[in-house]
């Protein structure tokens, strides 16, 4: 974090590592010791049966998963070696380092498109016009989106396609250039056009920052993902990792039994 | 297979002709043309029982400054001065505390202790309007005078906002008591509107690295803006048409004054102290005629805040196209 906030810097993205992770919905156990590294600069893909805890796994990168009441977590989540979970970490300051992008588009429906977009800025307290001009259109360019908003910057982001909207959405996550994107099913509300332009930017995108993603479409991981991580429901309810390695070894030659089934079978 | 559905569609069949469709049709229409022909009716009554009034006192009644019924002359400005005041200023208090005290609920109370308070502000909208009127006189307005106007008038005096005399009884009363009447209403749709707002919103503010308030600010009070008006609007109608315990505090004094220590008068509070003294006919046709102003103003105010309320939420109807 020692550039400058705003300016894009090529392979900037860092490592995550989860250390023997818990999680927990009050007394409800939904995910069971999971480790698992994630490298710098790679798009890492959580692919597992609905209930698997997918999503609650990527919310714990971020610590948006102790936002839901009575939620918790144990185990450590190093960020670049620093466990985010270690005490005195300010999950604020997490969040700005680790964006998001969520399974429905959620912009701001009042705020105008450029606003969306430096949303984020705005919250840092960066208030310099013209570097607010200059993220936003390059924020909007990596997003792909720039073509189809420049003339209507001002207009509310609510008023803009699902796609685009999804769009707009991670255009808001990496102007705030964080190390580590998350994105959780950033496709599955999306027709098949958008989900091809969300999957190329994906593809874009992995050069500046370490990206996770969780899908529930095998195609998707086996397209856009370099390492894949898959994950199952216990006899008890509780998710777990069966095995984690480079997306073309897990898809092709998976190492046990129940990731060949669940991968050739019940998913396409 | 064939035979069974044969005969289901033989006892479908047979159900017709329905009698009940037209007759609950009718129904359902006659209780709609009920109210509207109560309102005719009352427009029609009022507009024409207040015509000999309007005759006498011209367009002049609307700022007319005195009200003199033994020299017939009757002047409305105060009573609409009054009204208005009282209500604008409660409801902008209201608004504070009844927004902030639904964000609490909302967005920071622990569940146990949301669902009794909220429940209690409920309460509040279920006291008798008198009996927030005795309140009113016998505790709020002489501790207001020792506790409140007294210092406000020996410190701020020089300001037109508080000079004259701190007897308690007057503006500032009315203010009060109508502030704690409307809070209810305001509180209780916020927020209600407020715990609409999806949590998608909350989540986009917070992955953003907002704080607790900035998540409010820039995720939930945005989104429910439309509805915090709509709020707004509830409350200021129940202002502005409030009549006992207003009277009771108020001071009925038909002057225009800046001063939340003088007395003042308001549309509903004329009508209710004067009615029985009311004994020529231009007396009582000009009072019937400021219920005829009252009507007309709390319908102006309703269409104002409708428009204010539909240009708000034009700008993010799209929203929910985004699903």
């Amino acid at each position: 974090m020692a550039d400058r906030p705003g300016v894009a810097v090529e392979n900037r993205g860092v490592g995550v590592q989860i250390e023997h992770l818990d999680a927990y919905y009050g007394n409800r156990r939904v995910l069971h010791d999971i480790t698992l590294n994630v490298a710098p600069n790679t798009v890492t893909a959580i692919i597992g049966p609905s209930g698997c805890g997918k999503s609650t796994l990527i919310r714990c990168l971020n610590r948006m998963h102790e936002v839901t009441p009575g939620a918790r977590s144990t185990g450590k989540v190093m960020l670049d070696g620093d466990d985010i979970y270690a005490a005195g970490v300010d999950p604020v300051v997490i969040r700005q380092r680790i964006g998001m992008v969520f399974q429905r588009p959620n912009p701001f429906p009042t705020m105008s498109i450029y606003d969306n977009v430096v949303a984020g800025l705005k919250l840092a307290g960066i208030r310099d016009r013209s570097l607010l001009d200059e993220v936003a259109e390059r924020s909007l360019r990596r997003a792909a989106l720039w073509d189809e908003v420049r003339d209507k910057l001002g207009a509310p982001g609510g008023a803009l396609s699902g796609g685009q909207q999804q769009r707009l959405c991670i255009a808001r996550a990496i102007a705030v250039e964080p190390e580590v994107v998350l994105m959780d099913e950033p496709a599955s509300a999306l027709d098949p056009m958008s989900t091809l332009k969300i999957e190329e930017l994906i593809d874009a995108l992995r050069t500046s920052y370490t990206i996770v993603i969780v899908t529930h479409n095998m195609q998707q991981a086996a397209r856009v993902s370099d390492q894949t991580a898959f994950l199952t429901v216990g006899e008890e309810g509780s998710g777990f990792l069966v095995e984690e390695g480079p997306t073309p070894l897990i898809f092709t030659n998976p190492r046990r039994q129940l990731t060949e089934v669940d991968i050739s079978g019940r998913f396409g | 297979m064939t035979v069974q559905v044969g005969a289901v569609r033989a006892e479908l069949g047979r159900r017709r002709p329905r009698f009940g469709e037209p007759v609950f049709r009718g129904l359902v229409a006659l209780a709609s043309l009920t109210v509207l022909a109560i309102i005719a009716g009352l427009i029609i009554v009022i507009a024409s029982t207040a015509s000999t009034g309007i005759a006498h006192n011209g367009l002049g009644f609307l700022w007319g400054t005195t009200w003199d019924p033994v020299r017939n002359v009757f002047g409305a400005l105060p009573f609409i001065y009054g009204t208005l005041l009282t209500a604008v200023t409660a409801l902008i208090l209201a608004m504070l505390i009844g927004v902030g005290v639904a964000l609490f609920l909302v967005e920071l109370s622990p569940r146990w202790l949301a669902g009794p308070l909220g429940f209690m502000i409920e309460m509040l909208a279920a006291i008798p309007s008198v009996v927030y009127g005795l309140w009113g006189i016998f505790v709020l307005a002489p501790w207001l005078r020792d506790y409140v106007e007294v210092p406000l008038h020996s410190t701020l005096g020089w300001l037109p906002f508080f000079s004259g005399y701190p007897i308690g009884i007057g503006n500032l009363a009315a203010v009060v008591v109508l502030t704690i009447m409307v809070l209810p209403t305001v509180a209780a749709v916020s927020r209600d509107v407020i715990s609409a707002v999806p949590g998608s919103q909350r989540e986009a503010a917070l992955a953003l690295g907002a704080t607790r308030w900035e998540t409010i600010r820039m995720g939930v009070l945005p989104y429910a803006r439309s509805g915090i008006l709509g709020a707004g609007i509830l409350g200021l109608a129940r202002g502005v048409g409030e009549t006992m315990a207003v009277t009771m505090v108020i001071g009925n004094s038909p002057t225009i004054s800046l001063s939340f220590l003088a007395q003042g008068y308001t549309m509903a509070s004329v009508i209710a102290n004067e009615f029985t003294e009311a004994t020529t006919n231009v007396y009582r046709s000009s009072l019937i005629e400021i219920g005829l102003l009252l009507l007309i103003v709390t319908l102006i105010v309703n269409a104002a805040a409708r428009l204010l309320v539909w240009r708000v939420s034009y700008t993010s109807t799209s929203r929910s196209l985004a699903a």
